[in-house]
């Protein structure tokens, strides 16, 4: 840039005169999005859970390398006895572990930052009168939470594949229906995984994301979430309390071991989407009705 | 003055919080250009007025109108020609002065991201941060993030600035800096709305002042208007403290009583030249004479009431 035209754009900052015409905005802009995403990747405490949800994968795969002959029982379930056949297996035990606790939790720390966190820094009220329009800020806030879920989900799904192949290698799967499958074809289920279990996480994402609506504080709804989806486990694991499984929003999160048989049983993965997609609309527009209404006083 | 020439117009604005009210049927009136000082003590209700003139909060009652517009419903059209500073400095404490502007100027759909850099370069150097733009917001001193916050007000060109409070925490060469920001700004045509609970710290720039105390808006006009309202006392030192007085009441003063070796009254319109001729016509012999004007501070105190007590 010459120094003359440096000149004339800093002579435009500050005031406008009065009679010009404002430019029109742009109608789609993906600006913000791309800042909130930098801001989400950018901070330090972020970057850690994303070595925590990288980690476990890793651990759960050399520990299974370790005592390889020993193919007792294990809580992960079939998956992690398998990882020993079959590498694409280890992906699957680490995202039935984490779908119980760390990916709810990162989604959980996320939704707390969307809004309450903006509040409690006050950085919302400049936010909005940018301006940003609130059903947009909520919109674009959103999206960045369901990137977010897809971000934490593929971490795990990729770290998981890749120390589970370099460990066990790779080959056609055996599936629970007891016939083999293609190694492309169980990638490609691997991945089928990873979106529904994303689906899950982003559910979840607008529960926090209505949370944060309520709150200043983003540490009282990065708890809320996480005692909302620890409530949903326990429910979930009474028997006498079948009636209410339906309406819980863990409650087909763990049906994607139904893609392992041969065909796949879609029935209750599309049950499972139907409900994430539920828990997603209902709560976001909870939170379009309390956020758009709310005096900004923070 | 028609609506159409207000920058700022609000009618029977008023907030409540529970019973109490914050704002209290206040009618400001800023004129387009002008440099309007919005005084008041602390709690007063200037912040509360100022987010509602930018729509962060909804009046309880009454309606305001922001550069012509209604507020909310011209918010997305006018707030881009809106620079704002509300509540102090707020600002992602891990991300450096200059990300922070970043993000807000990404956040603005008017701004041309291709000149995002060069307008937060120059935003930065005219309050003097571009020295300090890499350093994290968190490192800043209060000073420092105050002007980070006046920086951002000035991203983009703005018709209207609505400054709350934005010498806090500036030391006095920082509120001179302030000040004359202040004034450059109106130089360039932009009307400013800009509060404080320390007159000095704005009065040299203001062209109107508006006065708020308890959630009331006690004066507003020009500057002289203000002024103007100050009631006048005279203090004539004499030997002949009853002829003197005399004098005084027959041509018109009020109030005319004896404090000491001095007789003091109110003048009203009276001109100080035909009270001096006056007395020395009717052979009154006049040590002293003083015509008192109370200072716009006193103004203030008066109307917004002395001390430390916070309205609450």
């Amino acid at each position: 840039m010459s120094v003359a035209e440096k000149g004339v754009e800093q002579g435009e900052v500050g005031t406008r005169h009065t009679g010009s015409t404002a430019t029109r905005p742009r109608a789609v802009s993906t600006r913000l999005l791309r800042s909130e995403l930098g801001l989400i990747m950018g901070r330090r405490r972020n970057q850690m859970g994303m070595l925590v949800l990288a980690a476990l994968p890793v651990v759960l795969a050399v520990a299974v390398k370790l005592t390889a002959p020993n193919r007792e029982g294990h809580d992960a379930g079939d998956f992690l006895v398998q990882a020993t056949a079959n590498g694409l297996f280890v992906p699957l035990a680490a995202l039935t572990l984490e779908m119980t606790l760390f990916l709810p939790m990162a989604i959980a720390m996320l939704s707390g930052d969307a809004i309450a966190g903006e509040a409690n820094l006050g950085t919302l009220r400049y936010l909005l009168t940018v301006p940003v329009n609130r059903t947009r800020l909520l919109a674009v806030k959103y999206a960045s939470l369901v990137i977010g879920a897809l971000i934490g989900v593929t971490i795990v799904t990729v770290v998981g594949a890749v120390v589970g192949i370099a460990l066990f290698g790779a080959g056609p799967m055996l599936t629970l229906s007891g016939v083999q499958i293609g190694v492309w074809s169980a990638v490609g289920r691997v991945a089928l995984v990873a979106l529904y279990c994303a689906a899950g996480i982003a559910a979840l994402g607008a529960v926090g994301l209505f949370v944060s609506t309520l709150t200043e504080q983003p540490m009282a709804a990065t708890v809320t979430v996480m005692i909302v989806t620890i409530v949903s486990w326990i429910l979930l694991g009474v028997n006498q309390l079948a009636f209410l499984h339906p309406w819980l929003i863990v409650d087909h999160w763990m049906s994607f071991s139904d893609l392992f048989r041969e065909p796949p049983l879609w029935s209750n993965l599309l049950q499972g989407l139907g409900q994430d997609l539920a828990y997603a609309v209902v709560f976001w527009l909870a939170a379009w009705a309390r956020f758009t209404s709310k005096d900004i006083t923070s | 003055m028609s609506p159409a020439d207000l920058a700022v117009a609000t009618s029977g604005l008023t907030k409540r919080f529970g019973t109490r009210a914050a704002v209290d049927g206040i009618d400001l009136a800023v004129p387009t250009g002008a440099v309007y000082g919005f005084l008041g003590p602390n709690g007063s209700g200037k912040t509360t007025t100022i987010r509602m003139l930018l729509g962060l909060i909804e009046p309880t009652a009454g309606s305001r109108t922001l550069l012509g517009q209604p507020m909310p419903a011209g918010a997305g059209e006018t707030l881009p020609r809106v620079g704002s500073l509300v509540e102090g400095p707020a600002f992602h404490p891990y991300l450096s002065g200059r990300a922070n502007l970043a993000r807000l100027d990404a956040a603005d759909r008017y701004a041309d991201p291709w000149s995002a850099r060069s307008r937060i370069d120059a935003a930065l150097e005219r309050v003097g941060l571009l020295a300090a733009a890499g350093k994290k917001y968190r490192a800043y001193s209060l000073g420092m993030r105050q002007r980070l916050a006046i920086g951002a007000s000035l991203l983009m060109p703005r018709d209207l600035l609505v400054l709350d409070e934005p010498t806090n925490g500036l030391d006095p060469q920082g509120t001179r800096e302030v000040r004359s920001l202040v004034g450059s700004l109106a130089a360039d045509g932009a009307t400013v709305l800009v509060s404080s609970h320390l007159l000095t710290e704005v009065e040299q720039v203001c062209t109107h002042l508006g006065v708020m105390s308890d959630g009331h808006l006690v004066a507003q006009g020009t500057v002289a208007e203000i002024r103007s309202g100050a009631v006048a006392t005279i203090r004539l030192q004499t030997g002949e403290l009853d002829a003197a007085a005399t004098v005084l009441t027959g041509l018109g003063v009020t109030n005319v009583q004896r404090v000491g070796l001095e007789v003091h009254g109110l003048p009203g319109d009276l001109e100080p030249e035909r009270i001096v001729a006056a007395l020395v016509g009717a052979g009154v012999g006049v040590r002293g004479f003083v015509v008192d004007a109370p200072s716009l501070e006193d103004l203030f105190v008066t109307m917004t009431g002395e001390g430390f007590d916070v309205s609450g």
